[in-house]
């Protein structure tokens, strides 16, 4: 990485209380973030990467959510010490957001224009005429067909893919620094998603800004990722440019994992499975959260959590046996 | 697969929702989910139907078990014809052939336990009488991968891919020689749909069972499938063997599909959108050709005949310019690195050293 990052998240801790009960969601996390790349935080369900972009979002519900330590650094402020004021502002603003599910981020009752003016108004000051004539540029920009027409439509006019463009169109609007995408095209047919990812790789050229993008898709993350932070029971346990992880992924659970994935060439006569499940969080133990379904798994590990240590410039894991053809040989 | 007769045979598959409007409820339109379906399954084969949200795929499969009542067409199930049997009839046939949904969640009772679950199809179908019950129960169990203990957990008290499990027994309670897949993997994380995948698999190898995989997941698709069916708008524009399908698709709409899928392979370079805008409404499907208005290829043929489905190279395919495809764009990934796999062996062999010992 070049010099200072635009985002960087130091430790970070989120618990959840839940019926008296302290679940730990995010276990200090840890991610730095470029002007003009993407890094894609990548695990399967309950691994902590939805809740960690939520949380640099502050949108983590409080309560239950508390946010136990930590810092998100983004552009030399630490975000957990904004008040709520300064963080909508931010919000929309220098920090875009596109989710999931449009339709539910989207106000039904508001037609996209007004959506996109008003943040327009609010973020930049730009007055109504002003506003609309950029919300119909900005819905160009993304690609929606007649723009002018459907400034004025509400969202249950729009196909999913429609009001997906809609969602970047409003993430877009006050050219935002950082972009967090929490899976932004898994509810999409592959031809529409094809359509967006291409948008998205587009306007990141096109406007220099930094990407979050939450995906359990690993072909996405291929893809669409420059980097690739790896999480497991709330911790990063692997983070790497994304050739390498792909080609030479050094923790158990991330060769697992992509030697998981069916392939489309046909190559394996049979998937590779890891065996067992992610552990609950309320389950906590001192050592390597992944211990439980590690066949290389020592005493050491059990009773002692592996820090991020470097292998390669810019590729680390948390694994006290890697790399793990050593320990074999 | 080929030469013996067929588990299932689909001719004619039609199902069309009426609309209807007003006080009068009169019908204004139809959707036209599913339109003049055909194809035949052979013992121990893998037929998936792939095609995007709307295409009609859950619809073809719920009306194959008769779950929602096909408009025409005629499917047969060991050559006995499905839409003429009784209701007593179709119960009997119900044990032949079963279906796995997409959120095992919503398809298992809350409040009956596993081994509740499990005891009524066995008991109902005659798979096992009630001496022999929570015996049949174990075995199953344990054929899917669970442990017998698990006979008296609820549903809640299991993960995803447990619950997932637990569907795949009860389908299989019966001894079914059919089983509709519909969407049994999307909802899993990735390692998780591995393990079903392999279970699918391996049950096929042992009780020959042919399933109707319906998926919208290409990559799993090539994994599990022999044979592959696309739909568009309803209708069937391709169907061919599975590695054909893949190595040189003769639709555009196939084509486009496998050129949009997302490959797990940083060097492999981006999905290509080689279509634009979205399905039509199945309500007013377009004249023609029903993919004419994304297709990149289309000429004014295409605009006013459509075309049928015909022989090309051992697979049917609706295209007037079938012959013209060039093979997809994109390049094949690379296979698997040398590190990953010699990592792979590793992990393997203390896993077979660790349950060996």
């Amino acid at each position: 990485m070049d010099d200072a990052p635009l985002l960087s998240v130091e430790d970070l801790r989120v618990d959840f209380r839940i019926d008296g009960q302290s679940q730990t969601a995010v276990a200090g996390v840890s991610l730095s973030l470029s002007k003009g790349r993407t890094l894609g935080p990548v695990g399967e369900s309950g691994c902590g990467k939805s809740v960690t972009s939520t949380a640099i979002m502050r949108l983590v519900p409080q309560p239950p959510g508390v946010y136990a330590g930590g810092r998100i650094m983004f552009d030399g402020r630490d975000l957990l010490t904004l008040s709520e004021r300064e963080m909508r502002k931010l919000r929309g603003g220098r920090i875009g957001m596109i989710f999931q599910e449009p339709m539910t981020s989207l106000n039904p009752v508001y037609t996209c224009g007004e959506q996109i003016a008003e943040s327009l108004s609010v973020h930049s000051r730009m007055n109504a005429k002003a506003a609309r004539a950029r919300a119909i540029e900005l819905l160009s920009l993304v690609g929606l067909p007649s723009p002018s027409e459907r400034v004025d439509d509400y969202p249950h006019q729009l196909s999913g893919g429609q009001r997906q463009r809609v969602m970047i169109a409003l993430a877009l609007a006050n050219d935002p620094d950082l972009l967090i995408a929490d899976e932004p095209t898994t509810a999409l047919d592959v031809t529409i998603q094809a359509q967006i990812l291409e948008l998205m790789a587009d306007l990141r050229a096109r406007t220099g800004a930094a990407v979050l993008l939450v995906t359990h898709d690993l072909g996405v993350v291929a893809e669409t990722c420059d980097d690739v932070a790896v999480m497991y029971g709330g911790q990063v346990v692997e983070r790497a440019p994304v050739g390498a992880l792909f080609s030479d992924p050094q923790h158990p659970y991330t060769i697992g994992l992509m030697a998981a994935v069916p392939r489309l060439d046909g190559g394996q006569s049979r998937l590779e499975t890891i065996p067992g499940s992610v552990p609950p969080p309320w389950i906590r133990t001192p050592g390597c959260r992944f211990a439980s379904r590690c066949p290389l798994a020592t005493d050491h590990c059990r009773s002692e959590r592996p820090e991020l240590a470097e292998l390669a410039p810019g590729h680390a894991v948390a694994c006290w046996r890697a790399p793990i053809e050593a320990v074999a040989a | 697969m080929s030469g013996a007769a067929p588990v299932l045979e689909v001719e004619g598959l039609t199902k069309h929702f009426p609309v209807r409007r007003g006080v009068l409820r009169r019908v204004v339109g139809k959707v036209q989910a599913v339109t003049d379906v055909s194809f035949a399954l052979g013992e121990g084969e893998t037929l998936a139907i792939v095609g995007e949200s709307g295409c009609g795929k859950s619809t073809t499969g719920r009306s194959l078990l008769r779950l929602i009542e096909p408009t025409s067409g005629t499917i047969r199930l060991d050559g006995e014809d499905v839409r003429a049997l009784s209701p007593r009839g179709l119960r009997e046939a119900r044990k032949r052939m079963q279906i796995i949904f997409q959120d095992p969640f919503g398809s298992l009772n809350p409040r009956m336990s596993v081994a509740e679950t499990l005891r009524e199809p066995l008991l109902l179908h005659g798979a096992a009488t009630t001496k022999d019950v929570d015996e049949k129960i174990a075995d199953l169990l344990v054929t899917c991968g669970l442990s017998d203990f698990h006979a008296t957990r609820f549903p809640h008290e299991f993960s995803g891919g447990q619950r997932q499990r637990v569907g795949v027994a009860r389908a299989l309670a019966t001894r079914p020689r059919l089983i509709v897949c519909d969407e049994p993997v999307s909802a899993l994380d990735v390692s998780v749909q591995a393990q079903i995948v392999n279970l699918l698999q391996d049950l096929q190898a042992q009780f020959g069972i042919a399933y109707v995989f319906i998926a919208h997941d290409l990559a799993v698709v090539r994994h599990i499938a022999d044979r592959v069916a696309v739909m568009y708008l309803g209708r069937i524009v391709e169907d061919a063997p599975v590695d054909a399908i893949f190595s040189h698709p003769r639709h555009p709409y196939t084509r486009s599909l496998i050129d949009a899928a997302p490959r797990p392979d940083p060097g492999a370079g981006r999905a290509k959108a080689s279509v634009e805008g979205d399905l039509p409404s199945a309500l007013r499907p377009p004249p023609g050709c029903l993919f004419h208005p994304r297709c990149p290829m289309a000429e004014a043929k295409c605009r006013t005949e459509r075309p049928e489905l015909r022989e090309l190279e051992g697979r049917s395919v609706a295209c007037h310019f079938a012959e013209q495809m060039p093979p997809p764009d994109r390049a094949a990934e690379r296979p698997m690195d040398d590190r990953l796999t010699a990592r792979l062996d590793v992990l393997r062999r203390a896993r077979d050293s660790a349950s060996a010992s």
